[in-house]
């Protein structure tokens, strides 16, 4: 099967700046795929390969089998909803959703029409006659939306699109963003430097680090089993353990990952299992994040909110289930 | 917002304020009244008696039609030159990064700090060295000089404050270079440029300095003037002249004025 778009060994250099290195990459036609990492780790430049807006200093870049490399961002059958959303201000909303058409020459009744139902696809209709600056951030990013989806792209780009919204407004557009994908079938690409909105809603994450894929997996494989130290640092900001530690539990010499939900923490003195000292409480809402100190190595936890802490300072025992150890290969 | 909402100003502070626009204003008034003057040789205050005659007399001397024709022609092409060279120029320097960058900007605006003085020798310095015999196109090119540094000055402000996005999004859409000029970018500097050029118009059609130093026999009207006001034949023929000048002048400026003033509220909305 033909890739949506497939990266071979892709590099793009900013002088001696590596923004993207030597990459590879296929994205499955009708997934939602999340390119996850911190700022400056090269997934928005990922993003503007496939959109055109950058060229790649090596390597090739297909788009359903077709190569894209000097295919300027016009003539390629990709969209995106910028970060920014960048609406033309000088246009109103459906002349806005309505401008890819309209370059493109549809009619002006035919293609009035499409933004019309575009703009009910993204549940603003009527929203047409209103200009850009007369909409919330969360009307804007809808139109955005509808000015990407009335040209029925093959891919739709979307960079860090959720990121200007509030946290109530943000988790309503996750899952329309989801059920929207479902429903057209078309393959997304999503940056995000959110590890819960890419665990959330993508089909398989991309995690990038210095310019480099350090991990593809669904976001099971990604949450579960990282294959790095970064990964699983950045996702889920789980324990990770020195080998020596690791040794004592599993036997083996090899790094360790132990989600912060995976530890048990119980009062100090009883059977066996890591003893450590309760340094510091962390309320979240629903969970309580304690950082514990095991003999010099610095352990988080999340327990239930509600449960009986012990005070600061005082020594308790972690346990955990083996199962939940996740050994890494690469020490990275 | 003014920490004297509601409150009227002291008395003394409006009288203040009155006088300084007197002071201003009252010598253009004078030029006014004295173009209805029929005293022909010099300046009498007060006018010894007013007439319409010397419009007429304006109407029917050939030299004034040549030197007003000269520098609208010369201010229009220099304004058309002035727009496509500094908005190109305002749209490299704001929307691409490149060695040098900061040295164009200063370069393009360092013909209006100069002295005009300093601009004209250099220019008529550089047309005899280069053995370009003066002519209506050297004019041009000195006020090409400074009407670029108007236009672009207006136009890299309204490009600072349109979302670089912008540009590639309507590319991303499906419209080439062509296509996002015609519909995004023009249409959302057009009135910083129609303000620019407007400005560029007028500082061309009153320069003096740069114009006596590239013109050869020829006279723009503020040359024309001072060739006047040194050999007069019928001087009010001046204050008519002067007259038109000034509103000719007054009303695209106040008009461009408007112009940027809507254009804030646009090009900053949507953003």
């Amino acid at each position: 099967m033909t890739s949506a778009v497939s990266f071979k060994q892709v590099s793009r250099h900013f002088g001696s700046v590596r923004a993207v290195d030597a990459v590879d990459l296929d994205i499955v036609p009708g997934e939602f795929f999340a390119m996850l990492g911190p700022s400056g780790s090269g997934k928005t430049t990922c993003l503007r390969l496939i959109a055109g807006f950058e060229q790649p200093t090596t390597g090739s870049i297909s788009i359903f089998g077709e190569r894209a490399e000097g295919v300027p961002p016009y003539r390629r059958n990709v969209n995106t909803v910028f970060q920014d959303y960048a609406l033309f201000p000088h246009l109103n909303v459906l002349d806005n959703v309505a401008y890819g058409l309209m370059v493109k020459g549809v009619g002006k009744a035919e293609r009035l029409k499409a933004a019309e139902e575009a703009l009910s696809l993204v549940r603003l209709p009527g929203y047409g006659a209103r200009r850009p600056g007369q909409l919330s951030g969360g009307q804007r990013q809808r139109v955005a939306l509808a000015r990407a989806l009335v040209n029925q792209p093959k891919v739709l780009l979307l960079d860090e699109p959720l990121g200007a919204l509030d946290l109530k407004l943000r988790e309503n557009m996750q899952e329309e963003l989801k059920s929207l994908q479902k429903v057209l079938g078309i393959t997304f690409v999503f940056v995000t430097h959110d590890q819960g909105e890419a665990l959330s809603m993508a089909d398989r994450i991309a995690v990038f680090n210095d310019g480099k894929i350090m991990q593809v997996g669904t976001p099971e494989d990604i949450y579960q089993r990282p294959n790095t130290r970064f990964v699983a640092d950045f996702v889920g900001s789980s324990n990770v353990l020195p080998p020596v530690f690791v040794q004592r539990y599993s036997g083996q010499h090899r790094w360790g990952s132990l989600r912060p939900e995976s530890i048990r923490v119980s009062s100090a003195a009883s059977g066996d299992g890591v003893a450590a000292r309760l340094v510091g409480t962390n309320y979240l809402g629903a969970t309580t994040r304690l950082a514990l100190d095991a003999d010099g190595l610095r352990l988080h936890a999340v327990v239930p909110a509600g449960m009986a802490l012990p005070a600061e300072g005082e020594a308790v025992m972690l346990t955990f289930n083996r199962d939940s150890l996740h050994l890494m290969d690469e020490p990275a | 917002m003014r920490s004297d909402r509601g409150q009227s100003a002291p008395l003394g502070l409006k009288v203040a304020a009155a006088c300084g626009l007197l002071f201003l204003h009252l010598p253009i008034l004078l030029i006014f009244v004295y173009a209805f003057t029929t005293e022909e040789k010099s300046f009498v205050w007060p006018p010894p008696g007013l007439t319409t005659q010397w419009f007429a007399a304006t109407w029917n001397r050939p030299d004034v039609w040549d030197a007003l024709s000269l520098s609208v022609r010369v201010a229009a092409i220099s304004t058309a030159i002035a727009l496509v060279l500094g908005t190109l120029c305002a749209a490299a320097v704001s929307q691409t990064r490149f060695f040098g960058r900061e040295a164009i900007s200063l370069l393009v605006i360092l013909p209006i700090a100069l002295p005009g003085i300093i601009t004209g020798i250099a220019l008529r310095s550089a047309f005899a060295l280069a053995d370009i015999p003066f002519s209506f196109w050297t004019i041009v090119l000195g006020h090409a000089t400074f009407c670029v540094v108007v236009v672009y000055n207006n136009a890299v402000a309204r490009f600072r404050r349109t979302s670089g996005s912008m540009i590639e999004a309507s590319m991303d859409l499906g419209a080439d270079g062509f296509q996002t000029f015609r519909h995004v970018v023009l249409p959302n500097i057009a009135t910083a440029l129609l303000a620019g050029g407007m400005l560029a118009f007028a500082l061309s059609f009153d320069e003096v300095i740069v114009t006596t130093f590239t013109a050869g026999q020829q006279q723009t009207v503020p040359i024309w003037m001072l060739e006047e006001l040194i050999r007069p034949r019928q001087r009010p023929v001046t204050n008519v002249v002067a007259m038109v000048v000034v509103l000719v002048t007054l009303l695209p400026i106040l008009f461009a004025y408007y112009l940027t003033r809507d254009g804030d509220q646009i090009a900053g909305s949507g953003k």
